[in-house]
Parts: structure tokens; sequence; C-alpha cells
């Protein structure tokens, strides 16, 4: 068995399984390497981030307080968008030209490939739009306290976000109006994500604390991390049938 | 008795069983119903807080549990489809998801006609009200996701896994009133008894069951549906007489 894809194919020689993990690295070096060739295309995802969060102070009241109160709800959802327009990077154009299928004949276990190529996705698309979303924060006169909980949120849910939409992505491979089905299958299982990610900021404006909602994403997370790339390599398997 | 379970999950001996039992679902619906409305709106007594609004109980309730149960016995099929490949699973998981969304919007419509003259707004951002419109963009997006593939097998396993990751949203549905404490009562019927009438409670229970006798019906008469569509090139279903005419 060749390494997939010789064109994009980073550094392995032909391998023996030797572990998980390594099947991880693999993933995630390629993944990274061709996110970087296609650097504009990022650039271009972040900045869909950033014009749907400045749209709304303008289609609303510029008013300080009324900013500083939705300014967490904009910035999730904003960043529920940005995951949600960037997921077929995932798995579409591996589809497309052939190369998914040589991935999944590879000798490393599948759902090592696609933890890899999760963890590529939000290093390249999530965490961007972490690091971006406190200076967006300060556009709505959001404290300091708010603006810490709103990151520590989003690291910690930005993550979920890739790998649920790993799943979604997978499930609607080569399907006629993939777009729209994608964020009806996707949008509601982020919900939950959205729920507890503006809920913290809101919680530490009440004066509560973020402690709970923070603890339930990292939950989310744990659970997020163990089960989906099972879901989705299942789903690949099945787009390749 | 040593009941072939095997033998049932294939679709030539579904199908007539199906046929047979599809009456007998269908007349109990009917029947339970009649009582069930008649225990609710005749006999049940009016309720000291809420007045007469509080009847449309008897419908709200059953649709509510039936959108729960229904998603998780969908959720099961899927899961056998997926482990064992049985044609029949997935068929019966295509055959519940309709019939869960119709229950699940029945739930939501229901409630908010009862919101309105109760709590004075006919929707609020609830958890458990949240929750259930979550439960009905999933039925959505599952049989929106079948739609789209054509190739039914792939469908089935595909909805299998998107059913199976939504299931996580059943217990938080079924918990909101309890976690969140918001604007939605709790639970009227426990395990450990209720806080309700006992003619209000027989009625509610009658009424889930004319509910639940009433998704047997159509889902077993839309799994007979789908059994035709599918196996239609096969020589057993070529043969049925209803086929042939």
């Amino acid at each position: 068995m060749s390494a997939p894809a010789p064109s994009t194919a980073a550094t392995v020689s032909p391998v023996p399984p030797d572990g998980a993990l390594a099947g991880v690295r693999w993933a995630l070096a390629r993944d990274l390497k061709l996110a970087f060739r296609s650097r504009a295309e990022l650039g271009v995802q972040l900045l869909f981030y950033v014009i749907v969060v400045t749209l709304f102070p303008l289609a609303t009241t510029p008013e300080r307080n009324l900013l500083s109160t939705m300014g967490p709800g904009v910035l999730w959802v904003a960043s529920l968008l940005a995951s949600l327009l960037s997921l077929p990077r995932l798995f579409a154009t591996d589809h497309a030209d052939g190369t998914l299928e040589q991935i999944a004949l590879s000798p490393y276990a599948l759902e090592a490939l696609v933890s890899g190529k999760i963890a590529a996705h939000w290093l390249t698309t999530g965490l961007p739009v972490v690091l971006l979303a406190p200076m967006l924060g300060l556009q709505y006169y959001m404290d300091g306290e708010s603006l810490t909980v709103l990151a520590a949120g989003l690291l910690i849910g930005t993550p979920i976000l890739s790998l649920l939409g790993a799943i979604g992505a997978a499930l609607t491979l080569g399907l006629k109006g993939g777009g729209g089905l994608l964020a009806l299958l996707i949008l509601p299982l982020y919900v939950p994500v959205l729920i507890f990610g503006a809920g913290a900021v809101d919680a530490v404006r009440a004066g509560l604390g973020a402690t709970a909602n923070l603890s339930l994403l990292g939950a989310g997370l744990a659970l997020a991390v163990v089960g989906a790339p099972f879901a989705a390599a299942a789903a690949v398997r099945i787009a390749l049938d | 008795m040593a009941l072939n379970w095997f033998k049932l999950s294939s679709p030539a001996t579904f199908y007539p069983l199906a046929g047979t039992l599809i009456p007998w679902f269908a007349a109990g619906a009917a029947i339970l119903a009649a009582i069930g409305l008649w225990l609710g709106f005749g006999v049940a007594p009016t309720d000291f807080q809420q007045g007469e609004v509080y009847r449309i109980i008897f419908i709200h309730v059953p649709s509510a549990w039936l959108s729960m149960f229904l998603y998780v016995v969908m959720a099961f099929w899927g899961a056998l489809a997926l482990g064992f490949g049985t044609r029949l699973s997935g068929m019966m998981a295509q055959a519940i998801a309709p019939t869960g969304a119709l229950m699940t919007f029945v739930a939501l419509w229901t409630g908010a006609l009862w919101g309105r003259p109760t709590w004075g707004t006919y929707w609020a951002w609830d958890a458990r009200m949240t929750s259930e419109l979550i439960l009905l963009f999933l039925y959505l997006g599952i049989i929106a996701l079948r739609q789209a593939i054509g190739d039914p097998r792939r469908a089935d396993r595909a909805c299998a896994v998107l059913s199976i990751v939504g299931v996580v949203n059943i217990p938080i549905i079924y918990y909101s009133v309890k976690w969140w404490n918001t604007l939605h009562q709790g639970a009227s019927v426990k395990l450990t008894g209720s806080s309700m009438e006992t003619t209000m409670l027989t009625g509610m229970l009658v009424m889930s069951f004319a509910f639940w006798f009433y998704s047997i019906a159509v889902v077993l008469a839309r799994v007979r549906a789908i059994i035709v569509e599918r196996e239609r090139d096969t020589a057993w279903v070529g043969a049925l007489p209803e086929v042939k005419a």
C-alpha cells in the first residue's frame, strides 16, 4: 500500500500500522500543509466571521448597553456559522479527487486519520476564531472579564464544533444540496455548545461565575473527542461504499 | 414457545404480519381515543387553577411522550441496521421518522395553544420548549438526509449515524424541567406517584395508549409501503395480489 495522493503526501513512506497516534499525526501534518498552501481560502473564512459580527451593530442600534448584552451571543453565532462554512473543506475536496478512498484504504485506523483531519480543521478554522474573538468583543464594548470568559468558552467550544461538524460533513459527502442540508443536520447539534458558551459570559455578567457553563462545555468536549471520530469515520465509510 | 425473531426480520415474512396487525392497532387506537376523550372532556373535573384550558393536556402530553419515545425507537432500529445490516431495521427507522416529526409538531403546537391563556405567551425560550424544537429539527434533518441520498441502503446507515448522535438530546428534553427550572412546569406523572386527579391521570394514560397504537398502526402501514417499494424487483412482491392488480 503506497501513501495516499503522492502529490500532496507530506512525509510518510509506505508504513506498517505503527499505532493510532502516528495516523493522527500523519493526517494532521498533511491537512495543515494543504491548508497552509491555500491560505487565501482560510483568510476568506475568517473575513466572513468578521463581517457577520460587524453586521449586527449596523442592523440594530450601536448603543453601548445593547451591544455589550448581545455581544457574546453574536460572537458565538458567528463562530457557529464560520465553522459551518468551513466544514466542506474537511472531506469534500479529498472525496472529489479520490484521495479519501485512498486514505480509507491505508493501514492506519480510519478513526485516527479522521481525528487528525479534525484537529487540523480546528487549528486552521477554530483557533483563529478564538484568537480574533476578544478583539471583536471590544467592538461590542465587552469588559475584560467577559472577554476572557468568551475566549475560554470558545477555546473549549470550537473543537466540539469541528468534531460534531465532521460527522455532518462526512454524512453529506457527494449529496445534492450539500450546504443547506449540512446546516440542517449540524446546527441543531451545535445548539448546546452555543447555549453553554454564550451562557458562560452571561453568567459572569450576572455575577454568578462561569464555572458551571465552562465545566459543561468541557464535559461536552470530552464526550465529543471520544465519540465523534468514531461516528465521523463510520459516516466516511458509509459515504465511500 | 420458541419464536424465531430472525424469521420476522425478513421483509417477506414481516409484510403479511404487519398487514394483519394494522387493523387491530388502528381499531385499538380509535377505541382508546374515544374512551380517552370521553374521560378527558366529559368526566375529568375542571382544574381549580387553569379552568377548562388544561384539557389540552390530553393531546399535549401523549404527543410529547411519543415524540421522545419514537426518536429512541428510531435510533434503536437505526443501530440495528448499522450493526447487523438488516434491511427491515432501516425500513422501520425510515417509517418512524415522519410520525415522530408529526408528534413533535403536535406537542409544540398544542403547547403554544396552552401557553397563550395560561402563561400569556405562545412561545418562550424555555429549556424544554427549545430542546423539543431541536428535536423537531433533528427529525426534519434525518428526513431531509434520507431524501438527499438516492441509495436506500446508504440512506439507512447515514440516517442511523445521525439519529444515534442526536439521541443525546432526549435526556436533555426529559430532564430540562428539572435541571433548569424555567417556565415549563415539572412532570405531573412520576414513577413514584402523580400529582393529578385520578380521572385526569386515567384519561391522559388512555390517550397515551391511543397515540401509541396510532403510531404503531401508521408506522406498520408505512413500512409495508416501503417494503413494496424497495423490494419491488423480487418475486414475492411480484406475486402479491395487491401488486399484481
